[in-house]
């Protein structure tokens, strides 16, 4: 079992674990950002360098460091390797420049965009990106494509990270969906626009870290911050039918897959779970889902506080205080 | 026990003569009501007259329209955010073709509501929008009978393209500092080319 450190915390992993897995484990102070490499989709990664680390020692055989930062989801971990991930200056400096290449063709619509507040991108941008941009040039433009009726495809906003082309390999038979071109001019394209008629087809939307893929039922319905996402499922015969949903009030809005704290995906959902069920009494709610109390999504909701009230709670019983919410 | 020094103890002193008469007393608080007659009133006639503002005022919001008469505010919601006291709710649709010169961007409120009992005026919004499209201004909320009237719909908050309100005042140094970064300026449809040109 090779042993590798990252930023000085040292970690045993099994053999061809990847740098980005191994400091997974660790956790997520240490795991490098990620914007293509998807643990759930096979032979993701390598096309986005969001991940890129620093090797300082490659093994405990050859010390010697690696010449340039490598894409620490395609490197695989050496007995004895050393990484520098936040540590590292040069990686902070050069992950900039990575956002810096990842949004010169952005059109930074954030305010139109219904992946505002739950978009990969934005929290790069936010945590990594430059305030200005050096770009002089007129950003590239395509034109948005319905794939389907319930998918919108803003073309201007991917970033190719190839996600999306790996689920309809991966999950769905008889791929449609792919990327034509080359180089600049590539874009995600079904063949002459076709629809993707599959069951499970609008995992897609799920997998997009961007904007770019966008479920045309919640379209501009409202922002993700003024909905609630609660844990919810239901008998469904194609898929797990774990899901959540997205409530506002009384209304569903809209239903995605679970998503862990690497902002992936836990079971691929159906369609028909996805689309076809917008009612309140379709879904059995498990209760509010767990969001980062640093999230926009959590705005306004006071779940968090609930639980501070019940720790207060116990805190005053333990010190003998007076129970204030107990009318004598 | 005495705590202050200020209180005054209540004699049953008998009056004298003159106190008695009263006359004087009138005489002297006569004199000090006819000495307003030649001071200056601090009195303000509104509405007629006003009284000077700062130009910075909190007032009532103004959802601005651009340069061709389009609006501004693409319902992103970061306002309603923003907002301390939740005054602000909205909802928003998708522009159709034909409709360009109504909206500028694709999306935009297709209701957008400020509840003026429930805001503070305290100009977050105004400083959340990204579009330039929410301003507070220095008009005064109008007084009104009923409380639903208070929350104001699209009809009193979007400026009327005939009468255009005049923001000049509160887009500070600042904004117009980052207006000039090109490709960051969204407040003009940036020509790169033509920008390209001007400068070599």
């Amino acid at each position: 079992m090779p042993k590798v450190t990252i930023d000085g915390i040292e970690i045993e992993v099994p053999k061809g674990t990847t740098i980005l897995q191994a400091a997974r484990m660790i956790g997520p102070e240490v795991a490098p950002p990620t914007m293509c490499y998807y643990s759930k989709l096979k032979t993701s990664g390598g096309y986005c360098r969001t991940c890129i680390v620093k090797v300082t020692k490659g093994s405990a055989q050859n010390p010697n460091p690696m010449p340039k930062p490598v894409a620490s989801c395609r490197t695989e971990v050496m007995d004895g390797m050393e990484v520098q991930n936040v540590t590292s200056p040069e990686i902070v400096e050069a992950r900039k420049g990575v956002v810096e290449f990842l949004l010169i063709n952005h059109p930074l619509d954030c305010p139109v965009c219904d992946q505002a507040g739950e978009c990969k991108l934005q929290d790069l941008g936010y945590e990594h990106g430059s305030v200005k941009t050096r770009y002089e040039f007129k950003r590239r433009e395509y034109d948005m494509i319905d794939i389907g009726d319930k998918i919108k495809l803003h073309m201007n906003r991917c970033i190719l990270c190839y996600r999306c082309v790996k689920t309809c390999e991966q999950l769905t038979d008889g791929r449609v969906h792919g990327v034509v071109h080359r180089g600049d001019a590539a874009e995600i394209s079904t063949y002459i626009e076709k629809a993707i008629n599959n069951d499970f087809s609008g995992n897609v939307i799920d997998v997009c870290p961007v904007g770019a893929l966008t479920d045309r039922t919640f379209r501009f319905k409202s922002r993700v911050w003024f909905t609630k996402p609660v844990d919810a499922h239901r008998k469904c015969d194609k898929c797990c039918g774990k899901t959540r949903v997205w409530l506002k009030g009384e209304e569903v809005l809209r239903v995605t897959a679970r998503k862990d704290q690497w902002d992936e995906v836990e079971d691929f959902i159906c369609n028909s779970c996805r689309y076809d069920h917008k009612k309140k009494s379709d879904w059995t709610i498990e209760g509010p889902s767990p969001i980062s109390r640093q999230s926009v999504i959590s705005q306004n909701h006071y779940e968090h506080l609930n639980e501070l009230k019940v720790q207060a709670l116990k805190q005053q019983k333990a010190l003998g205080f007076m129970d204030i919410n107990k009318r004598p | 026990m005495q705590l202050t020094n200020r209180s005054k103890v209540v004699s049953n002193k008998e009056q004298s003569f003159m106190e008695r008469l009263y006359l004087p007393a009138v005489a002297k608080g006569m004199l000090i009501t006819a000495s307003h007659l030649f001071k200056k009133t601090p009195t303000t006639k509104y509405p007629e007259q006003t009284r000077p503002m700062a130009p910075v005022y909190r007032g009532q919001h103004v959802l601005k329209r651009d340069e061709n008469g389009a609006e501004r505010c693409t319902a992103c919601g970061l306002c309603a955010v923003a907002c301390p006291a939740e005054a602000i709710t909205m909802e928003s649709a998708e522009r159709k073709k034909g409709e360009e010169h109504l909206y500028r961007e694709e999306k935009y409120a297709k209701t957008y509501e400020i509840n003026m009992l429930r805001c503070i005026f305290c100009g977050l919004c105004e400083e959340a929008c990204p579009k330039e499209a929410i301003f507070l201004t220095d008009r005064i909320v109008d007084a009104e009978y009923e409380r639903e009237d208070f929350v104001y719909g699209k009809d009193k908050l979007v400026e009327k393209t005939d009468k255009r309100i005049d923001v000049s005042k509160r887009q500070t140094l600042e904004v117009a500092e980052f207006k000039k970064i090109a490709g960051t300026k969204h407040n003009t449809l940036w020509d790169g080319k033509k920008q390209l040109k001007d400068k070599h």
